[in-house]
């Protein structure tokens, strides 16, 4: 009978947790949708903020995000995908050397954003950036050493390098050991094995590991507070050297800075629509492909 | 033995960490004719095989001694090109593993990592391997079409095709029927006894029936040793080894 009871309280136990976590969710969105469905619309999508932000559009925060995940996969995709291809192609397991990577990569992955965001300061802006400056006009002028785009979207590389590497990995040991020694018994080199073979049956993965790395990089606001993004700009960013608006953290200046809070809240609502949108749109595309990953190697 | 020799294996000991599983084989391989591999499962016929191409370099913890001589070249020495080595010795794999692109792609393959892109030698390539390989008449209109579209058949004659290609002297085949029907298989068998003409052929099989009908050699291997080794009418009607008589009578394996 005790058994029972026990047996019971742990089936009920588990249902509850379960309808939190689904109600805490359900509830989210439901609010989000509600509260910011109203304010979408062509305007608001494609309009420059107005008035302290209690009006127009988020326009330049889009493009930002955009800009910002477009240049930080640019980065990190490579990287990532070169990284994967040596742990999983050309290092040997146990050797201390493949170890420190594989705990390094880890590590990164465990280690807070707003860290990311300090270590892009200190190395990119005041080093790389302060050092670029130095050789270019002595220490006159300051161009590349403050916070823009592009060192925030290298931070942000940083950040999501452990996703592109840990996804891009999981595809390349998914290609047929067949293949392989398929291609190596006609002669072919390891390197071309891997140019011609294997990359190309773990392209799917790749692309997951891009999307994951860009829907998590869309989400982060911690990394670029310091390195490049800007409160208010009224143009867009023109080169990689200027800062740029990001949804996230516009969500969060018209939240806690802005003139008149209570004015902007709607569009708050709207914009954190909008940032769902997006960051759920392309996690649902990678669900997708490495579905079709799955499918394709079995 | 008659013929020339093409491989000969001197004292081969093969370990996978501390499991040793080749034991001092010794063995001479005749030039353009059929040898065959056979004995029971874990016997070691396959890592012998895999050890002609150093296929077995691929596995981690490998340690082989001995010789592997082809044409007279240590192919465990030193300065041998292991990728030159594997286009001399082209290799048929149990399951049929065409790449997932098309069937003259497939084809082209060997020859285009050989820095061969001249559209009209490629297409020569392709045509002739695919008619030695008794697949051209069946696929000849639709080169394009995915090599995975093929039947399993097809499929493993794809991969002799593609092996041939490249221009090899040696086809070590690892029970490269064992996954087909019947029909597909005698055809298999069929090609098996053309392609010796210009070719050696090193082949394993679990298939008593295939080792006497394809092959002019058969080696018997148990747990990792060379039991007996002779032209394959003798080893099927008048064994040395009691071994190998209870072996190929089926009384065990």
């Amino acid at each position: 009978m005790k058994k029972k009871i026990i047996g019971w309280m742990f089936v009920f136990s588990t249902a509850v947790a379960t309808l939190l976590i689904v109600s805490a969710i359900g509830f989210m969105l439901f609010e989000i949708i509600r509260s910011g469905w109203g304010k979408i619309s062509i305007e608001f999508l494609t309009g420059a903020p107005a008035e302290g932000m209690t009006a127009g559009g988020i326009f330049p925060a889009i493009i930002g995000t955009v800009l910002l995940v477009l240049i930080m996969s640019v980065a990190a995709v490579p990287i990532g995908t070169i990284t994967a291809i040596y742990l999983s192609e050309y290092a040997n397991r146990n050797s201390i050397f493949t170890k420190l990577i594989r705990f390094a990569v880890n590590t990164l992955a465990g280690v807070p954003a707003i860290v990311f965001g300090l270590f892009g300061l200190g190395f990119f802006v005041q080093f790389v950036g302060g050092g670029i400056d130095k050789f270019i006009s002595g220490d006159a002028q300051l161009h590349w050493g403050q916070p823009n785009i592009l060192w925030a979207s290298l931070t942000m590389a940083l950040l999501t390098l452990p996703v592109v590497i840990v996804s891009v990995e999981e595809s390349l040991r998914a290609v047929p050991r067949d293949l392989r020694e398929g291609s190596l018994a006609l002669g072919a080199t390891k390197f071309q094995t891997i140019i011609k073979v294997v990359l190309p049956n773990a392209y799917t993965g790749i692309l997951t590991g891009a999307i994951l790395a860009v829907g998590r990089g869309a989400g982060e606001v911690a990394p670029i507070l310091f390195t490049g993004v800007a409160y208010f700009l009224p143009h867009l960013p023109s080169s990689l050297s200027d800062q740029f608006m990001q949804l996230g953290y516009h969500l969060y200046v018209m939240s806690t800075q802005s003139t008149d809070v209570e004015a902007t809240i709607g569009i708050q609502y709207a914009t954190a629509l909008v940032l769902l949108a997006l960051t759920f749109l392309l996690n649902f595309s990678a669900v997708f492909l490495r579905y079709r990953l799955r499918a394709k190697a079995v | 033995m008659t013929t020339e020799t093409k491989i000969i294996t001197k004292n081969l000991n093969l370990h996978y960490g501390e499991k040793q599983a080749l034991k001092n084989i010794s063995l001479d391989i005749p030039v353009n004719r059929v040898t065959a591999l056979i004995g029971p499962s874990g016997c070691g016929k396959s890592t012998f095989l895999r050890s002609l191409n150093r296929m077995n370099d691929l596995i981690e913890n490998v340690s082989i001694d001995g010789s592997v001589l082809i044409d007279g070249t240590d192919i465990y020495h030193n300065g041998i090109d292991v990728v030159e080595l594997r286009k001399k010795v082209g290799m048929i794999f149990q399951k049929s593993n065409p790449f997932p692109k098309s069937i003259y792609d497939n084809v082209a393959y060997g020859p285009r990592i050989n820095g061969i892109h001249d559209k009209k030698v490629l297409d020569e390539i392709v045509e002739q391997s695919l008619q030695r390989s008794a697949l051209l008449d069946e696929v000849k209109d639709d080169l394009k079409k995915s090599g995975l579209a093929l039947s399993g058949g097809q499929q493993q004659r794809l991969c002799i095709a593609r092996a041939l290609a490249v221009n090899p002297d040696v086809l070590l085949m690892d029970e490269p029927a064992s996954a087909l029907d019947p029909i597909a298989t005698a055809k298999i068998e069929e090609l098996i006894y053309e392609l010796k003409e210009n070719y050696t052929i090193v082949i394993v099989t679990h298939n008593m029936q295939q080792a006497a009908r394809v092959s002019d050699y058969t080696a018997f291997f148990y747990l990792g040793s060379l039991i007996e080794y002779d032209e394959t009418k003798k080893i099927f009607t008048t064994p040395k080894e009691k071994q190998t008589e209870d072996y190929i009578t089926g009384r065990f394996g």
